[in-house]
């Protein structure tokens, strides 16, 4: 497989130089594996940190700045981050109101942001967690290690990080965090597996003609695989998916979302037979965000979360923002 | 188990400074086939991850060798949580770290010391983890590696011999992950489907054991 790369082991590190001269306005610190907000800490407010692993960009890195993140810890190609970014992160963009780990429910991403926790409520820095766990696709939750955080972590990180702008106290992000992650849901499939720099090919074997229903978004095979559908076809499958599962009565923001490989022209139409789909089962939609955000490298393919708002919800997205992969209000 | 005659070597810190020599060489010798168990099931990055781990740790130990035995399994697990990132990295370091803050501060330890001190870690690994054996983890070469080298301790075998009956333990238990559906980590999102593969933790965590294995035997030799 063919990388726009030098070598895989420095994937990482060339995309941090890359961001630190692409935007002035971040602190992007390659040695320590950081992304943070140039103003940080902000005087009063509560501050956000997320990270994971490398190779779902725009997220965490690109969610950095004025509405959203205040840090990112970026891990290695899908691997969580070590505690030592965690707490250097929270060092840097406590103003003393304390800071809010953004979790994304994964074995290696818990252990690590526990740790990290700990560490720095060590160090005197009041610490309170979220974690995300989205993808209705992990079914059996008792027998697994529970659903993954996917889609949802951009309406955590966007809302929460609004909500904090207003100066709104630790207690209350966390709470809105929480809220947000339980009102949200999603669904993904994968058209072709993706390539991580280490392997240099495809994670698995999906022959043509067939799709891999209910992945991840760390190449991970997901639950079924079926024969090729249409566009159409997938959005049904998915809606229900997400719609069976969160059971809305109330306006969703919808996240029809990009896996990496997949191109704007094909996922605009698969978002307008997402908007049928949902129609056809009496869910309106407030707000529609369509593009790549949560992405699993040069994945093909989608996935779907919707989020059910309220006036609150509503306004803290149409919030201000601005950050490299959102931006909008200001 | 032939209870063995000849003297164990000294688990001292230069002995585990070997161990840690061969066991990273091992897991860089090793790291495709890692990656490539962690394909199917996982997310192909075992291997990168703990060559990373190993080469950080065994340069931070030759850079300020330890002077005990405990000082370099809680130096190379420190290191570990600081480089591999991922499970692997919190749960061999919390191995390491709780292994060697059991060894405490005396040198050199016994065999029944280290053996204590090992199920010290593997006993916090799983409760870090809240896996058991049976689950698909790491755990299913580390419980019966450490009830090997137990067994023949108490038979009255040397270090050496007790520690190859572990690794032939681990490396059995690794095997027998493969008809196992996975309930923990990444692997268990697949359900059935991760029946057939042998688990990548399972298989670093007997690699592991094989070098402690080999470095033993050298020692006697």
């Amino acid at each position: 497989m063919k990388m726009l790369i030098n070598v895989a082991e420095s994937v990482v590190a060339d995309a941090l130089r890359g961001m630190a001269a692409a935007h002035p306005e971040l602190i992007v610190d390659v040695e320590h594996r950081l992304i943070v907000r140039r103003n940080a800490p902000v005087a009063g407010k509560v501050g956000l940190v997320s990270g994971g692993g490398s190779g779902h960009e725009p997220l965490h890195g690109g969610f950095v700045g004025r509405g959203m993140l205040d840090a990112a810890c970026p891990g290695e190609v899908f691997t969580s981050p070590v505690p030592d970014q965690m707490v250097r992160a929270a060092a840097a963009v406590d103003s003393g109101a304390g800071v809010l780990f953004i979790v994304k429910n994964y074995t290696g991403d818990v252990l690590n942001f526990d740790m990290a926790a700990e560490l720095a409520e060590d160090e005197g820095v009041q610490i309170a967690k979220v974690l995300v766990n989205d993808d209705v696709a992990v079914l059996d939750s008792l027998y697994t290690a529970g659903r993954r955080g996917t889609g949802a972590t951009l309406f955590v990180e966007k809302l929460a990080g609004a909500l904090a702008e207003e100066g709104a106290p630790l207690e209350r992000v966390e709470a809105l965090a929480r809220r947000v992650n339980e009102s949200s849901r999603s669904f993904g499939v994968a058209l072709s597996a993706c390539t991580t720099p280490a392997k240099g090919s495809p994670t698995f074997d999906l022959p043509a003609g067939e799709l891999e229903l209910g992945v991840g978004i760390h190449g991970e095979p997901g639950r079924e695989r079926r024969g090729m559908m249409t566009s159409g076809e997938i959005a049904d499958v998915v809606v229900d998916a997400v719609v069976e599962d969160l059971r809305p009565d109330a306006p969703v923001i919808a996240l029809v979302n990009g896996m990496g490989g997949t191109p704007l022209l094909e996922l605009y139409g698969f978002n307008a037979e997402v908007h049928r789909a949902l129609a056809e089962r009496k869910v309106p939609v407030a707000r529609t965000l369509v593009g790549n955000y949560v992405t699993s490298l040069d994945m093909a393919g989608c996935s779907v979360t919707l989020c059910q708002v309220d006036e609150e919800l509503l306004r803290l997205w149409d919030a201000p923002v601005s950050t490299p992969g959102l931006r909008w209000g200001c | 188990m032939n209870a063995s005659t000849a003297p164990g070597p000294v688990i001292d810190a230069d002995f585990l400074r070997r161990w840690l020599a061969t066991a990273a060489a091992v897991v860089d010798r090793e790291a495709d086939r890692l990656t490539e168990l962690d394909s199917p099931i996982g997310d192909a990055d075992h291997g990168s991850n703990m060559r990373r781990g190993f080469t950080a740790a065994h340069a931070a130990v030759e850079l300020e060798p330890p002077q005990t035995p405990g000082g370099v399994l809680t130096l190379v697990g420190s290191q570990l949580i600081s480089t591999v990132g991922g499970a692997a990295g919190p749960l061999y370091g919390t191995l390491l770290r709780r292994a060697g803050k059991a060894l405490g501060d005396g040198t050199p330890a016994t065999p029944e010391e280290f053996r204590d001190a090992l199920r010290t870690g593997v006993e916090a690994v799983g409760k870090l983890g809240g896996a058991v054996p049976g689950d698909k983890t790491m755990l299913d070469a580390l419980v019966p590696a450490v009830e090997a080298l137990s067994f023949a301790l108490d038979a009255g075998a040397g270090l050496a011999d007790g520690l190859a009956a572990a690794r032939i333990a681990a490396d059995e238990g690794a095997a027998a992950t493969v008809p196992l559906q996975a309930r923990k980590g990444r692997a268990s999102y697949l359900g059935p489907r991760s029946i057939g593969h042998q688990d990548p933790g399972a298989t670093s965590a007997a690699l592991l054991v094989a070098a402690l294995a080999d470095t033993a035997a050298e020692a006697v030799a």
